[in-house]
């Protein structure tokens, strides 16, 4: 049993068609799997975390009650990008699993409001947000070391706060990244095999191996999200990580959570008057 | 794409004597069960080797699924009665004569003594790209090779595409519409009852049937109420070949007038998309309306709106619209304005 389908084309050439749909199951297994181990994890083996030394008394006193974290535009970004992603989702798996219905428009509109949105996000953090606190640097790297020596009891200093994102969260937006780009291209050149308002049909735009290619990444990155998106829905929903849920919706983090969790010097937290430094 | 019309590939052959028995060996194979019913349809798929079943279940010895019975609300007709029992059955040519017209147009005499009603509601589509099996949306793929502007899309539909264009080529399912027709299935949960309409099922809803019917279900029968016993009817099938040929499209209607105007119509045209038609809106446009060329040319051009020409078929625009203006003016009538 494969992972992808073939098919003979016209011209007597094995093509790839699309992935193997089983894969959707593999995703929801895999997705479920990750969620049961993790709550066992934090239920029975995680230790209480451990950071280095706190800032400067003189950074703390300047961190607000209400640490602003998302503004509103990016939170609204957030949860037009979550609504289109669940569209997306529902309307090109649901069909395959027995629930019929009228699925491909509402699927290319979402796939467009999606494209949309990324590209928005694209220049948003680009020239309006602090584009590279969503990158792994190197104290991440360094930290992540630190954590995992000293989860197998192997001598290492405490790791330093996180910045404004834990290296978890910005090692999940660099997968999102990969998949969510992964269908925005691919599904873009689809919507030209389909009837859309944006480009005349043009079924012969590519080769059908190069189709074929593009239906299978586009599957593949699409079932991919079906367990990344249930990792990310129940991470926002575990009582620890509530204050960054809640901080998606209202757009503050609690000071005392910050402070307990992030470095106000790797972080550039706005204070109105200043920023301390990052 | 080896197209061989010698052998079959070899498959399982059953031929249970009950309803019973078909539907648990339906059930037992699920989607790899073939329903053999006059085998007009089937043996061209199990020859050119497209589809290749591991279990073929005849239905042909099954006598419950046979005949014409009157009910106390019309008739009743078994799914493997032939098209040549309806179309010489009394009572179906009496009260029920949309239905004989449609039926004594399919094919030719020979094909009619084989094939089934039921084989003929529940026959696959033409589309060539289809049936020389290539890896077209219907067939499991990714493309619709007759939606391409150089594809050879003639007969295709121009109403409801949703990335395949094929469409349903029965004679007798407008008719059966037309008729207020409800079709018997037996389905794993038991007896479902539906209507002719909704029997059929378009490429938005599921792109590789044209029909409900999911594995390990059976049409069983085909239920004519008394609603239209008697009405006036109308059926036009047009076709390249006037010997017998599928149609490019046909219409069927069923209409009660009161004096000039019509009070009750029901009208469903097949060949122009998936699955067949049912006009609602020009049902409830005509309605109270005169029956006359007039309403019939208003008809027509409400029939066609929403209608999306492939490269070779924008002629069925027009032949839609008048073939709904004829169901409804009457032939005579039919004479365009402009």
């Amino acid at each position: 049993m494969g992972i992808v389908e073939w098919a003979i084309d016209p011209w007597g050439q094995s093509v790839p068609i699309h992935i193997a749909w089983f894969l959707i199951w593999v995703s929801v297994i895999a997705g479920l799997l990750f969620l049961i181990v993790h709550a066992i994890y934090v239920m029975y083996f995680a230790k209480e975390k451990q950071f280095a030394g706190d800032a400067s008394p003189a950074i703390i006193a300047k961190i607000p009650k209400r640490v602003p974290r998302h503004s509103l535009v990016a939170r609204l970004f957030h949860w037009i990008m979550a609504a289109s992603m669940f569209t997306l989702l529902f309307t090109a798996f649901l069909p395959k699993v027995g629930v019929q219905f009228n699925w491909v428009t509402y699927h290319w509109i979402a796939g467009a409001v999606l494209t949309v949105s990324i590209l928005f996000h694209i220049v948003h953090a680009s020239f309006w947000l602090d584009f590279w606190s969503i990158w792994p640097d190197l104290t991440d790297l360094e930290d992540a070391q630190r954590r995992v020596r000293r989860f197998f009891g192997i001598s290492a200093p405490p790791p330093r706060k996180f910045a404004k994102y834990p290296l978890e969260n910005k090692l999940f937006h660099g997968v999102i990244i990969l998949c969510g780009l992964s269908v925005i291209l691919t599904g873009v050149f689809m919507m030209s095999r389909v009837r859309t308002i944006f480009f005349p049909r043009n079924p012969y735009l590519f080769s059908d191996m190069t189709w074929g290619l593009m239906y299978v990444l586009h599957g593949l990155a699409g079932v991919g999200l079906i367990a990344l998106v249930m990792m990310h829905v129940y991470m926002g929903l575990r009582p620890e990580k509530r204050a960054i849920t809640k901080s998606m919706i209202f757009g503050w983090m609690d000071r005392d959570f910050v402070l307990k969790e992030h470095d106000p010097e790797r972080w550039a937290v706005e204070t109105g008057s200043s920023s301390t430094p990052k | 794409m080896a197209v061989i019309r010698d052998v079959m590939a070899a498959f399982e052959l059953y031929q249970p004597s009950s309803v019973a028995d078909a539907q648990k060996l339906l059930e037992e194979h699920g989607s790899d069960a073939w329903v053999l019913a006059g085998g007009l349809d089937s043996f061209d798929w199990l020859k050119d080797r497209i589809k290749k079943p591991k279990a073929v279940v005849d239905l042909s010895g099954i006598e419950e699924l046979r005949g014409v019975r009157t009910t106390g609300d019309g008739i009743e007709i078994g799914a493997m009665t032939t098209l040549t029992e309806v179309v010489n059955h009394p009572v179906v040519k009496q009260k029920y004569g949309l239905l004989t017209q449609a039926a004594e147009l399919v094919a030719s005499p020979q094909i009619r003594n084989q094939g089934t009603i039921g084989g003929n509601v529940s026959q696959d589509t033409r589309c060539w790209y289809y049936r020389g099996g290539w890896p077209c949306y219907r067939a499991g793929g990714n493309i619709c090779y007759a939606d391409t502007p150089e594809g050879r899309n003639r007969e295709h539909a121009i109403l409801h595409a949703e990335r395949c264009v094929a469409v349903n080529p029965s004679d007798t399912a407008p008719a059966l519409i037309a008729l207020d027709a409800k079709f018997v299935l037996r389905t794993r949960k038991g007896e479902r009852v539906v209507d002719a309409e909704d029997y059929f099922i378009g490429p938005d809803i599921d792109i590789t049937r044209l029909h409900i019917l999911e594995p390990g279900d059976l049409l069983t029968s085909i239920r004519i109420p008394s609603t239209w016993a008697g009405a006036q009817f109308y059926f036009e099938k047009i076709r390249d070949r006037n010997v017998w040929d599928f149609p490019l499209m046909n219409v069927a209607s069923a209409m009660v007038t009161s004096g000039d105007s019509i009070e009750r119509i029901r009208i469903a045209v097949n060949g122009a998309a998936a699955r067949p038609l049912r006009l609602k809106a020009v049902e409830d446009a005509v309605r109270g309306k005169p029956r006359s060329a007039a309403t019939g040319e208003m008809a027509g051009k409400l029939a066609v709106q929403g209608s999306v020409p492939l490269q070779f078929n924008a002629y069925k625009i027009p032949l839609m619209r008048n073939l709904v203006k004829r169901a409804i003016g009457g032939v005579e009538e039919a004479i365009w304005a402009s």
